[in-house]
């Protein structure tokens, strides 16, 4: 079966995201500055081939925490599903 | 003493760092290797050094992709086994990213990316990179990059003091560490650190590019000096 997987990854809460803090401050100039806390991750989609979504599952999780994140400074989460 | 340089696609501080090697062939036995990314051979060199540059296009996170290249498995196994690896700038984030050394180099603080001469003392001379340093004297020497603010968290920054693992720090022309030299937020000012068993090193600044009197500052001397020292006196 091949199952369709998105990863949002997000850099840890704990962290300065310089992108998100600029984005932030560039709401006043759109006279939205009811928007704060702007944070700025990425959002990965891929396709993998399994017998099961468990399997699809623990495969995309390896591949994000070998590579797609880096657990020292980002979080992810996965959402899979059959295609 | 053999020196391997390793090229990675997006390298571009290779050819400055094989140059400065090259240079020391004047006064010492020294050869030196370019090591393409897809090799498996180290070629019995003494030591590794991943040069700066963007490798991979920086694409996902810096190093991250260069970490896995065929090359940096037996760099890592090399590390392994006590040998002595080198990564300034792009490879001091290959280092982090491979878990040779601890932490990570995250966004600067002024999200710009700040190409500049800074000062940075020598927080120890009792590496292999730093055993012919005076500790209490600033050296000039530029850095550029846009992600190079050193993290770790608090249970790892706890054992990098308890094992000395810092080996430079920004600071002043006076050597004096204050929050105004620190140009991207580093934790505690940090700019270079060694692993538990102190043969991998890793620093953002580039001594590469202040070795050679025509660009008038060659404060990065010293640290090529102090590996030819140390591998005569270790």
């Amino acid at each position: 079966m091949i199952f369709s997987a998105s990863i949002q990854v997000m850099p840890l809460k704990a962290l300065l995201d310089p992108q998100g803090k600029a984005v932030s401050a560039s709401m006043k100039n759109l006279n939205l500055s009811a928007i704060e806390n702007v944070r700025i991750g990425k959002n990965i989609t891929l396709q993998v081939t399994a017998d099961t979504e468990t399997e699809a599952l623990n495969m995309v999780t390896e591949a994000c925490k070998k590579l797609l994140a880096n657990p020292i400074m980002e979080e992810f989460e996965i959402s899979i599903k059959a295609l | 003493m053999k020196f391997g340089v390793v090229v990675f696609p997006g390298s571009n501080c290779d050819q400055d760092m094989v140059d400065v090697l090259e240079s020391l062939k004047v006064k010492h036995q020294v050869n030196v290797v370019k090591l393409w990314h897809k090799e498996h051979d180290l070629q019995n060199c003494d030591m590794v050094i991943l040069p700066g540059g963007f490798s991979y296009g920086d694409y996902l996170r810096s190093g991250a992709i260069a970490r896995f290249s065929p090359i940096m498995q037996e760099v890592i196994a090399f590390a392994g086994k006590g040998g002595l690896v080198m990564g300034v700038c792009n490879g001091f984030q290959i280092l982090c990213e491979a878990g040779l050394l601890p932490g990570a180099l995250l966004h600067n603080n002024s999200r710009k990316f700040i190409c500049k001469n800074v000062y940075i003392k020598p927080v120890t001379d009792e590496t292999y990179i730093t055993s012919k340093l005076n500790t209490n004297k600033a050296l000039k020497i530029p850095i550029a990059h846009g992600e190079g603010k050193f993290y770790a968290p608090d249970s790892e920054m706890k054992a990098i003091y308890d094992n000395g693992q810092i080996l430079f720090k920004y600071c002043d022309a006076l050597g004096n560490v204050t929050a105004e030299s620190n140009p991207n937020g580093s934790i505690d000012n940090i700019a270079g650190i060694t692993n538990k068993t102190k043969n991998v090193f890793g620093m953002m600044p580039h001594p590469e590019r202040a070795c050679d009197p025509y660009l008038a500052n060659t404060d990065g001397r010293g640290i090529f000096d102090s590996i030819l020292n140390s591998m005569a006196l270790f």
